[in-house]
């Protein structure tokens, strides 16, 4: 396969490349200033035309979100998505450590589209050093007219602070961000409304992921058309995919949304293929909210589409983790059980209980007292929990129960085996101290 | 969430005088302009709180409240829901080691065992001499580098076992490489109120060697 000429990722290994002075000197804010001479409906006719899909998981069209602002509205905010604390994500820590400026540009250009007056950056605290670059970038760009006051001589102004989170996973929800900035606990709210209607305080709100903004520079320099050739028809452009666990170069890559998961892993310029003397056992291939694929199942196409041919949510975050053949999958199934259950905020009673109790379970299986009745339990919890059968405010215990599931049905014969495997007596006594 | 975070042990000093000096009260307002409303200036205050006195005491929520106008009961609220601020002292550095799927399956558990076997403690326990307490969190986005840890601000890649040792003697393991914003650092004026609540602090850690 022909080697993707890298958009989003042109700047990674450029030296110095988060400084304003070389993100200019490769052709850095031209689109910016292309824009400011567009008005904002032919910005978003471009970026509909382009049908750039939302990367923070969802992919709904960005043209599309920003086209449901109220039209008689007077103010209107922009948040820029940075939470990403999706295990194992970190593209959007790569886009922004090598390239700050990228993410500024096309910040500002969708707060222009949207006639925003205030972006707002969300970053999840753990984000030190990637604090450090995104502000300094800022005070770069506010210093050279590039944000702030009449942007570049134009009659657009607009403001960009960075708001820290605290950790806590929910707060990457559109609504648990907004009130997270709020200064509130970070718990999502009851849609509708919806944010682009009455959002952060209560004003119409746009909220966007870090890596779908950084995308809006290139389709206003190069095109919606040139963007849409990129990749199948229903995921277009370029996207960033990232692989880690015992791979020989884990990693974040660039590539159009047409390869396949098998590609992710082994292709020389990729995954580079499992570390020597490790055997692939399974991958959860859109980070861990979307489900398991089992070795035999690595021809998925990375796209928006052929997730659910495999029984998983979708593409999510496109952050593959793999593991191998000496992970005991109960472990597997007890960590991903152990975050839902850590991350719930709590406010909907199914998804509160349901991944507590799922964790609860996962860990009675991996501590050697698990029934076979668990595995049948642990199905009907996730059958009962999440938005898909209208239980939930967020879409959190959705993603709980994909992997849970996926793992139970995809990996049932060798947790059977396991659990046949315990000795009556030694489970016995291990129920005895865990409860 | 936060309440599995909290060292609830060690005792906090409390007194009359007030804990915020005034630069630090003026470095939260220096947020105001930013939101809509002052109560959006809270998570900014309490980091910087935190990041000035080493936690944020009850006190410390009654003196965030009258600067934004809101109920101290609000700042609980918030407070409590996060893991990263914590209510009672915790130590000089704190570790927060990556508990997530590509850490565990590259060797995270181990890392983190061998930092409980050399520290001498626990989660959410901080040792003796006040220099060090142990967290875990979720996943740190590092997972290009598994297994990680986070030594305050100090994201470390790609620790084994056996880098432990080395890592916890070095004084620097701290220190960022990139250029600081002091955004949230603490103002340079309140350096007074720094001492008093590190005071506190190790009074309280007296205390509990006492026990
Ligand atoms: C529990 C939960 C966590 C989420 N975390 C993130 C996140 O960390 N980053 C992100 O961009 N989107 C996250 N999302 C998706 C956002 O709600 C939202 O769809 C997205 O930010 C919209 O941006 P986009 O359309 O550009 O993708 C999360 C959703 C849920 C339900
Ligand atoms: S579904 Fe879960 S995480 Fe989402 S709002 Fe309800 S309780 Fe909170």
């Amino acid at each position: 396969m022909a080697k993707f000429e890298p958009i989003l990722l042109k700047n990674r290994g450029v030296v110095n490349s988060t400084a304003l002075k070389v993100y200019e000197s490769r052709g850095g804010y031209q689109a910016l200033r292309k824009a400011l001479k567009m008005t904002p409906e032919t910005i978003t006719e471009e970026v509909k035309k382009a049908n750039l899909r939302g990367r923070g998981g969802a992919g709904f069209p960005a043209g599309v979100k920003w086209g449901f602002l109220p039209k008689d509205r007077t103010r209107t905010l922009l948040c820029v998505n940075g939470d990403e604390s999706e295990p194992p994500t970190f593209c959007n820590r790569v886009l922004m450590e090598n390239d700050p400026h990228q993410l500024i540009e096309g910040t500002i250009i969708s707060a222009f589209a949207t006639q925003a007056q205030v972006a707002y950056i969300y970053l999840r605290v753990e984000f030190h050093e990637v604090f450090h670059i995104v502000q300094k970038a800022i005070d770069e760009a506010y210093a050279a007219g590039i944000l702030g006051k009449n942007i570049l001589g134009s009659d657009y102004s607009l403001d960009c602070y960075i708001h820290r989170g605290a950790g806590a996973y929910v707060c990457g929800e559109e609504t648990g961000l907004i009130e997270s900035i709020e200064g509130k606990r970070g718990q999502p709210r009851i849609k509708p409304p919806f944010p682009a209607i009455e959002g952060l305080f209560r004003l119409p709100t746009v909220v966007n992921n870090v890596e779908t903004l950084s995308c809006v520079p290139h389709i206003i320099e190069r095109g919606g058309d040139w963007f849409s050739s990129i990749g199948p028809e229903h995921s277009t452009g370029p996207k960033l995919f990232s692989i880690s666990g015992p791979v020989k170069n884990p990693g974040c890559y660039e590539a159009a949304m047409d390869i396949t998961m098998r590609d992710l892993l082994e292709r020389e310029d990729m995954g580079g293929g499992m570390l020597p003397g490790k055997k692939l056992k399974g991958v959860l291939p859109g980070g861990i909210s979307m489900g398991v694929l089992t070795a035999d199942e690595l021809d998925m196409k990375m796209d928006f589409a052929d997730p659910a041919k495999y029984g998983l949510l979708g593409l999510g975050t496109a952050a593959a983790v793999v593991f191998d053949e000496s992970t005991d999958i109960r472990a597997v199934l007890r960590n991903v059980a152990r975050f839902y259950a850590s991350e719930s905020c709590g406010q909907c009673t199914q998804c509160r209980e349901g991944t507590a109790w799922m964790n609860k379970m996962a860990t009675r299986i991996e501590s050697g007292a698990g029934r076979n009745e668990d595995l049948d339990i642990l199905l009907e919890t996730a059958r009962n929990m999440g938005m898909m059968p209208g239980l939930s405010i967020c879409g959190l215990p959705d993603g709980a129960t994909f992997p849970i599931e996926t793992i139970v049905k995809k990996y049932r014969g060798e947790l059977e085996a396991a659990i046949a495997a315990q000795s009556a007596e030694a489970a016995e006594q291990i129920l005895q101290t865990m409860n | 969430m936060a309440w599995k975070a909290l060292d609830r042990l060690t005792p906090v000093a409390e007194g009359e005088a007030p804990l915020l000096s005034e630069a630090l009260r003026e470095k939260i307002r220096s947020f105001f302009p930013r939101y809509e409303t002052k109560r959006a200036a809270l998570l900014p205050a309490l980091h910087i709180v935190q990041n000035t006195l080493g936690h944020v005491s009850y006190q410390a929520m009654e003196e965030i409240a009258e600067v934004l106008d809101i109920h101290p009961s609000d700042v609980l609220d918030t407070l409590s829901f996060y893991t990263h601020f914590w209510t009672h002292p915790k130590g000089e550095k704190v570790i927060t080691v990556c508990r997530s799927l590509s850490c565990e399956v590259m060797g995270g558990k181990e890392v983190l065992d061998e930092i409980k076997k050399q520290l001498g403690i626990g989660l959410h326990e901080t040792t003796p001499d006040g220099k060090y307490s142990l967290v875990t969190e979720e996943c740190l986005a590092g997972c290009d580098h598994s297994a990680c840890l986070l030594i305050n601000e100090k994201l470390h890649k790609c620790v084994k076992p056996e880098d432990v040792a080395k890592l916890l003697a070095d004084e620097n393991n701290d220190k960022i490489d990139s250029e600081r914003s002091d955004l949230f650092d603490p103002p340079p004026e309140s350096a007074v109120t720094k001492t008093d609540a590190s005071d506190g602090t190790s009074d309280a850690n007296e205390a509990q060697e006492g026990n």
